[in-house]
């Protein structure tokens, strides 16, 4: 196995260090997600992202990506990360909606979805969790009713991250009734502009509106924005969950690497670094979080060889997840009763954000049964 | 392809029944044995071809993880993983010349005999004396834990000889029937590696036993030491994914309830847990392994950190796969018993995890 990189790539990531630091915003970790003026400087961001090419590294550049290796986007992860770079706007669409439409769109749907997507001109969301279908997807209830050449959409979701902004929607609805749950699904992109469609935000354990509900009332979808086959959204919906865990978990794991790089210079500068158990902590935190970056590498092999990530992808999203929520705890309780007083030395909203981890984009318990039944082969227990 | 031929022999060569036969073994080291993996060129692999040897660190590696699988009884892992490097960093010419040359050629075994009654890995633990007699290094005292002592025909012992901490650090390289020099087995927990007590009393040694320069042998040594970290760490992989396969066949053909009892989740998740261990411990050790033959500027952290994460993973998925076998799983005649002493000895083998992490913390700078 070979870690070291090759010219070229060396020559990429030269180039991407000294570009991101003529160019990164300066803004600090807002939480304010909500905000109109979050958004606006997201958006640019990603804009000034794309123009200099930085968007879409593995997409093909019929499609206005770099044609560039996954390599390169790890690279580029990694330099972002380090760099303390802000996200790009369009983070669902990056991670799942393009690399959804690239595998099951048809020529004509790539070529509207994506340039506009890489550009942020267009932001999209993900309409899959519902109140009563979360873990079990299948038992979703917002339902499509075939009327010819168009849908008539009705139900509601749910946890819908940037909802309020997005123009698209990854929407996966009962269109027929079978034995079979996961048989009848089709998988629609909705224009969230359409008539019938209410965004209202969720207030979360943190206070803040990072989520949203969208409700559907009659919303027609014409048939021209089915992804894949009518009546086969469950494929197309597992192609986006593996996108999900896999692309974004090999984001996160750069990122537990810079928080738990934060958290050493939070026990610095509260003068806890000399305390033994302190000490042990850190350095445990800080060998995962590099054990989970190298897993990563490793996965990245199997995405090569079969172009979307592997059920193994979702080790690292279990363990970025449950890691996360050690340190963020960590954190706080390094400064004791001041860790809950105000922003808690800054942490007091990662600690609670951290609650989240665990449970969107596949709840601990679901990701330990896929590595159970899809990675060992166990039986399933359902 | 090297990885695929190890496994095959191993598996033919070194089943269930030769290792506990090697366990009730006086000796615990088997000739017959030696030679045959001196026949496959495993005794050459890492060293330079220029000693005798052929193939690379890495290949090496790949080896010790096949023989972790497998839990080869015997001075493979000493030889190769603790002697060798030790005498790449610190070896005189002749030195090198001489001994790499009979391991390469399938002749000679060797260990490192750095621990003391303390089991520090670290140079403060290190306080058994050498002191000049004239032309000549006298030692006294005492190195135990020693993998593999007995029957060792070179002994490579680090010594103190003046000062404390890093500072006075000598290391000599001793033949094991040296006069002065008693050997004594130690009734170990995993009986698939044997540790010993050498014990020096009066020992006369003339300069040409010294590796390296006097006194300031230990930066070089630390770097052998991550060469050995790296390549236990491999060892120690093959045995966790080992007990993960053996462990998920189990869950998968065990009934009870009238299902195999990998359909609970309480089973199965834990056997997931095992996975994510598992993986996360080959991501560790490749790079450490890899860090350290490229000798990568953090070829020591990595290494530190490999060996912090296995320790803790390898007793963990150990003591998982003998929860998973439930009852048979805690019995003599059940193998995995075997995975689980191997895990508990490797993990205070060159620093447990709690050291490791304490070394990480210092390359944080905290």
């Amino acid at each position: 196995m070979d870690f070291e990189l090759s010219d070229s790539e060396r020559a990429f990531r030269d180039e991407v260090r000294a570009w991101l630091k003529a160019n990164k915003p300066d803004e600090g970790e807002t939480r304010a997600e909500g905000q109109k003026a979050f958004i606006d400087s997201r958006r640019a961001w990603q804009k000034k992202l794309h123009d200099a090419g930085y968007v879409g590294i593995t997409w093909p550049k019929e499609y206005g990506g770099r044609g560039a290796g996954f390599m390169e986007q790890l690279i580029f992860n990694d330099e972002m990360i380090l760099a303390h770079a802000p996200d790009p706007i369009n983070v669902i669409g990056l991670g799942m909606g393009g690399p959804v439409v690239m595998a099951h769109g048809t020529d004509e749907q790539k070529k509207r979805y994506l340039a506009p997507l890489l550009s942020a001109d267009e932001i999209w969301c993900q309409g899959f969790s519902e109140p009563n279908a979360g873990s079990d997807l299948s038992g979703l209830q917002t339902r499509a009713e075939d009327k010819g050449d168009h849908y008539v959409v009705n139900g509601q979701k749910v946890w819908t991250t940037l909802a309020h902004v997005a123009k698209w929607c990854m929407l996966v609805v009962r269109e027929r009734r079978e034995a079979n749950p996961r048989e009848g699904l089709t998988y629609l992109l909705v224009d969230m502009e359409s008539p019938g469609i209410e965004v209202r935000p969720l207030v979360q354990i943190t206070g803040d509106a990072e989520f949203n509900e969208i409700f559907f009332k009659d919303v027609v979808v014409p048939k021209s924005q089915i992804l894949g086959e009518a009546g086969n959204g469950w494929a197309v919906a597992m192609t986006t969950l593996m996108h999900e865990r896999g692309t974004l978990g090999m984001a996160l794991a750069t990122r537990a690497g810079i928080t738990a790089a934060q958290l050493a210079e939070h026990a610095r500068r509260l003068g806890r670094g000399s305390d033994p158990l302190v000490r042990q902590k850190i350095a445990q935190y800080t060998i995962e979080a590099r054990a989970l970056q190298l897993n990563g590498y490793r996965a990245v092999t199997a995405v090569k060889r079969n172009g979307i990530p592997g059920p193994e992808g979702s080790i690292l999203k279990l363990m970025w997840s449950e890691l996360n929520q050690r340190m963020t705890e960590t954190a706080v309780d390094l400064a004791g009763p001041a860790g809950q007083v105000g922003d808690g030395e800054g942490w007091e909203y990662a600690f609670l954000r951290s609650r989240a981890n665990t449970i969107e984009a596949g709840t601990s318990e679901v990701l330990r049964n896929i590595l159970a039944e899809r990675v060992l082969g166990l039986p399933r227990s359902r | 392809m090297l990885r695929r031929s190890a496994r095959d022999f191993l598996a033919k060569e070194c089943g269930s029944k030769y290792v506990r036969g090697q366990m009730a073994d006086v000796d615990g080291y088997d000739t017959y044995m030696w030679g045959k993996l001196a026949n496959l060129g495993w005794t050459a692999l890492g060293i330079p071809e220029e000693y005798g040897g052929a193939g690379t660190f890495l290949d090496l590696v790949v080896v010790l993880e096949e023989a972790g699988r497998a839990l080869l009884p015997g001075p493979f892992f000493s030889t190769m993983g603790l002697a060798v490097p030790a005498l790449l960093e610190l070896g005189t010419e002749a030195q090198k010349k001489n001994v790499l040359g009979e391991i390469a050629g399938g002749t000679a075994r060797a260990t490192v005999a750095l621990t003391e009654p303390p089991g520090r890995w670290d140079a403060s633990g290190i306080s058994l004396t050498a002191r000049q007699v004239g032309d000549q290094w006298q030692l006294d005292g005492i190195k135990t834990f020693v993998p593999d002592a007995w029957g060792a025909d070179h002994l490579i012992v680090p010594a103190r000889t003046r000062g404390e901490g890093e500072d006075g650090i000598t290391v000599f390289l001793i033949p094991g029937d040296q006069e002065g020099v008693e050997v004594r087995r130690l009734d170990t927990l995993d009986q698939t590696r044997r540790w010993g007590e050498v014990r020096f009393d009066g020992v006369r040694l003339y300069g040409d036993a010294v590796m390296g320069s006097p006194h300031t042998a230990w930066p070089r040594l630390r770097r052998a030491l991550d060469w050995s970290t790296a390549a236990l760490c491999a060892e120690m992989v093959g045995g966790e994914q080992k007990v993960l396969e053996m462990s998920t066949e189990y869950a998968k053909t065990r009934q009870q309830f009238g299902k195999p009892i990998g359909i609970y989740q309480a089973v199965s998740h834990r056997v997931a847990d095992m996975l994510v261990l598992t993986e996360s411990s080959k991501s560790a050790t490749y790079y450490a392994a890899w860090a350290v033959d490229a000798d990568a500027p953090d070829r020591a952290l990595a290494a530190s950190m490999a060996k912090a994460y296995v320790s803790d993973a390898y007793r963990k998925v150990a003591g998982d796969g003998i929860q998973v076998h439930g009852g048979i799983g805690f019995t003599w005649e059940h193998d995995v018993q075997l995975y689980f002493k191997r895990a508990k000895s490797s993990e205070v083998t060159l620093g447990d995890a709690t050291y490791h992490r304490e070394l990480v913390a210092q390359a944080l700078d905290l």
